[in-house]
């Protein structure tokens, strides 16, 4: 099997180049996922640096550019994809080195969000109460595991990636805006009511074709886009 | 007084600060949330951004007393903690943690936590294996869950929650050792900027170790592939111990073959084990509870059923999970994730088909022998206990001992923020203590014994190829050892063939160089202090596990069957100078119940 992969390595290299991989194919197997065979090709060159941890799709280490679109390379399997795979890091943002890129402007947007629940003070006797049913609003948001794999496959965020908050951050926002235990929803909805941090949002939904848990960010800004014009 | 430094020693840039968290999954972030709020100057470091901790893995939930389902009581929860570590668990710690749940739960409601809900509103609540009402009987619904994704959400939100405080972090940055100054008191950390390969020193006198576990000496794990247990290697190079490192836990449902976790939850939400014959086996093994025994009995009876002849497939190498009678929106709504798992990793929808799996590594039950306070310990000449000035530990890399021989399911997200939280409480007091006091840190270099890491780090940027090994290969052989030597089932024979090639393996360690030498990201590099840890561990754990002749929790030897509690009713502490061992007793003096004794352990 056939790949290609974009290299560079600042203390060497001026910019990305290609380098092409074979790996035999009595070493895949049926049942492999990419980043088995990304393993095996560091077997033979480990200069290649790619992030990786839980292996399984929850950690959101190892999003990267297949083909074409964004994924997160333990949970993409060989099988789905067309040779040669062409990888590349994710797109839009700083490449620090072969696949890995400097996600710190995603997280800082995340961080801009205000990401933590304010509810009222501590009982510690008794848990705040959450029927099943606003406990369901947070299904599809909660579950977001900060790959990035939306916000760099969003044109928006690629044209303005310092102010548009992107839709990893946006999905954030809703799942504080929606779960009954936050008492800050109005002031919530007045910060991302902005041209740049919300709107720059035009709806292109790469962000739900991208993302690897099977969430829904362009329905949670189309969402937060609402409740911020009702609120005006 | 300052000796003449050695101009070829490289230079280290320092910073100082009150307190060092090693490590962001639950645990650590927990400490740090607490002691940032107390105004402490504390610094987190995490060889990776800490949502990719390897807490965000935890599925089924975490267990308190809150009898939101079935009535409870924290000393019911209590007597199934002893009795499912097969009576090695420190009975006062086990009281102290189950006295603790339900508050640190409702801290975590409070923290914004997820949790799924019953209909009036309260947190939903699982049954989880070996858990039981009014000690041993009904079984008790104590399990606190969101879906099954109980880990992602806890860590997300306590991360959230540090952000809010704004806790200063090292994202990326990798610890390699203890630095302590010349005088023997804890000083200091040597970290790797992973970013541009640089090392500095982080000083401090007090320093927290929440390095999570090391599951990845075994083959097939469910553990992320940063569980390295570079904690344990830490202390092991001070000279200190670990404890009870023959006791690791196999869950019973890893994936065949593969080793991703499928939660017990699934269990719990009605799932049932099937052999190749259709038979549901558990009724075999454990007539009462059946599916919902301790972990070890459950991989045991898995094990047995595929030795016999009874496993499932062309290999005959795994058993049947079977989802299958499930209503399917319990299956949806409550166990989302292993159905995940399971079609991606197997293609094979638990709604339809039931699961293949084989047990497979998942925690490590000994660790960093420490006190309720988090305190690390060390026995002093005499044998005493006694307190490490400045060094903590909490987490999977820890021992209070709270799991002893076996760990309850939902036990070990309880272990990390109760003891998070505390180790966090006694430091933060020790500060308030200290205050006034000279200070401390920032001592010069020439002050702090640095010889050792230097020296680790010099060995690995010698350019001298060495063609016969790489590290991958010699960390995949170490794997297979482990698996084959040390598994579900050992005996002297296997333990001691594994030992051989382990002590072959950690020679070409000392031989095998690096094949990249850049600065950057270079992965190589880590993946040679990670692997320098892993194979301490794994020696430790062979040795521990040799010198315990009866089984217990865990440890199941064919060759001693039988739980010893004459002779072996006690603590193992290895230290790695000279393979030693010595032991310590078991605290059977909990300080508010009536003691539980020990007594043959039937479900």
């Amino acid at each position: 099997m056939e790949f290609i992969i974009s290299r560079y390595n600042p203390e060497t290299d001026s910019e990305p180049y290609d380098q092409h991989y074979h790996l035999p194919d009595a070493e895949i197997t049926a049942d492999m996922m990419l980043l088995n065979a990304l393993q095996k090709i560091r077997e033979l060159d480990p200069g290649l640096s790619f992030r990786s941890s839980c292996q399984e799709g929850v950690c959101g280490s190892d999003g990267m550019n297949v083909n074409g679109q964004n994924h997160l390379s333990c949970i993409t399997p060989l099988s789905s994809l067309s040779t040669p795979v062409k990888i590349k890091p994710l797109p839009g943002l700083p490449i620090i080195k072969d696949l890995i890129i400097d996600m710190s402007l995603f997280y800082q947007h995340y961080k801009e969000i205000d990401p933590f629940l304010q509810a009222t003070s501590l009982n510690p006797d008794r848990e705040h109460l959450q029927t099943p049913q606003q406990r369901s609003e947070l299904d599809g948001s909660y579950e977001c595991i900060l790959c990035g794999c939306c916000s760099t496959s969003c044109p928006s965020f690629w044209w303005n990636p310092d102010q548009f908050l992107g839709p990893a951050a946006l999905l954030a926002a809703q799942r504080f805006v929606v779960d009954s235990r936050d008492i800050m929803p109005i002031e919530r909805l007045k910060s991302l009511d902005d041209p740049m941090k919300t709107f720059r949002c035009r709806h292109i939904q790469n962000c739900t074709a991208a993302c690897p848990k099977g969430l829904n960010p362009s329905r949670a800004i189309q969402s937060l886009k609402a409740r911020i014009l009702s609120h005006d | 007084m300052s000796t003449t430094p050695n101009i070829d020693a490289p230079k280290f840039k320092t910073e100082s600060y009150e307190v060092l968290v090693v490590g962001a999954g639950g645990a650590g972030m927990r400490a740090a949330l607490a002691l940032t709020q107390e105004g402490h100057r504390v610094a987190m470091i995490s060889k990776v951004f800490p949502t990719r901790s390897h807490t965000v893995a935890a599925q089924g939930g975490i267990n308190a007393a809150l009898g939101n389902v079935t009535s409870d009581d924290w000393s019911w929860h209590m007597y199934d903690t002893i009795k499912g570590s097969d009576y090695l668990g420190d009975q006062d710690a086990i009281e102290f943690m189950c006295q603790q749940a339900s508050e640190i739960v409702r801290e975590l409601d409070h923290f914004g936590v997820p949790f799924s809900r019953l209909e009036n509103g309260k947190i939903y609540q699982r049954a989880f294996g070996g858990q039981s009402q009014n000690f041993g009987e009904q079984q008790a619904y104590r399990t606190c869950a969101a879906a099954d994704r109980t880990g992602h959400a806890i860590l997300h939100s306590l991360y959230q929650q540090n952000i809010r405080l704004g806790t200063t972090i090292y994202e990326e940055y990798y610890a390699l050792d203890l630095i302590f100054d010349q005088q023997g008191e804890v000083a200091g950390l040597m970290v790797m900027n992973i970013h541009n390969g640089e090392y500095s020193i982080l000083q401090s006198r007090h320093i927290l170790l929440a390095t999570g576990g090391a599951g990845q000496i075994f083959r097939n794990n469910t553990n992320a592939s940063i569980n390295t247990g570079d904690g344990l290697g830490m202390v092991l190079r001070a000279g200190l111990p670990l404890q009870d490192m023959e006791f690791w836990q196999f869950h019973p449902t890893g994936v065949a073959g593969k080793g991703m976790l499928i939660s017990e939850a699934a269990r719990g939400e009605g799932g049932v084990l099937r052999n190749a014959l259709g038979e549901p086996f558990m009724q075999n093994y454990a007539p009462k509870v059946k599916d919902l025994a301790s972990r070890d009995v459950v991989a045991r009876a898995i094990a047995t059923e595929v030795q016999q002849g009874r496993g499932c497939g062309p290999e005959g190498d795994f058993v049947l999970l079977d989802l299958t009678h499930l209503d399917t929106d319990t299956i949806k709504q409550r166990l989302p994730g292993i159905r995940d798992i399971s079609l991606t990793f197997l293609g094979v929808d638990p709604v339809e088909q039931p699961i293949p799996t084989f047990p497979t590594c998942h925690y490590m039950m000994g660790g960093i022998p420490t006190n309720l306070n988090g305190q690390v310990v060390c026995p002093d000449s005499q044998g005493k206990q006694t307190p490490v000035k400045g060094l903590f530990a909490v987490g999977e890399c820890a021992c209070v001992s709270v799991h002893g021989a076996n760990r309850l399911g939902g036990n070990s997200l309880l272990d990390i923020l109760v003891f998070g939280r505390q180790a966090a409480k006694t430091i933060s007091q020790q500060l308030q203590t200290e205050q006034g006091q000279p200070n401390l840190n920032n001592l010069s270099l020439d002050d702090l014994e640095l010889s050792g890491v230097r020296k680790r780090i010099q060995r690995w940027q010698s350019k001298t190829s060495y063609q016969e090994e790489n590290l991958h290969s010699l960390k995949q052989k170490m794997q297979r050892s482990m698996e084959r030597g040390c598994g579900v089932f050992r005996n002297q024979q296997s333990m001691q063939h594994a030992l051989q090639e382990l002590e072959q393996l950690e020679t070409s360690l000392q031989q095998v160089n690096l094949r990249d030498h850049g600065k950057v990201f270079n992965l190589e590099r880590l993946a040679a202090y990670e692997l320098e840890n892993l194979m301490a561990i794994a020696k430790a754990t062979v040795h521990s596990a040799l010198a315990r002749t009866e089984s217990r929790g865990a440890h199941s030897r064919i060759d001693f069957q039988q739980r010893d509690d004459t002779h072996w009713l006690k603590h193992s502490l290895y230290f790695s100078a000279g393979d030693r061992l010595v032991y310590k007793s078991v605290n059977l003096s909990p300080n508010q119940h009536a003691p539980f004794t020990p007594k043959a352990r039937v479900y």
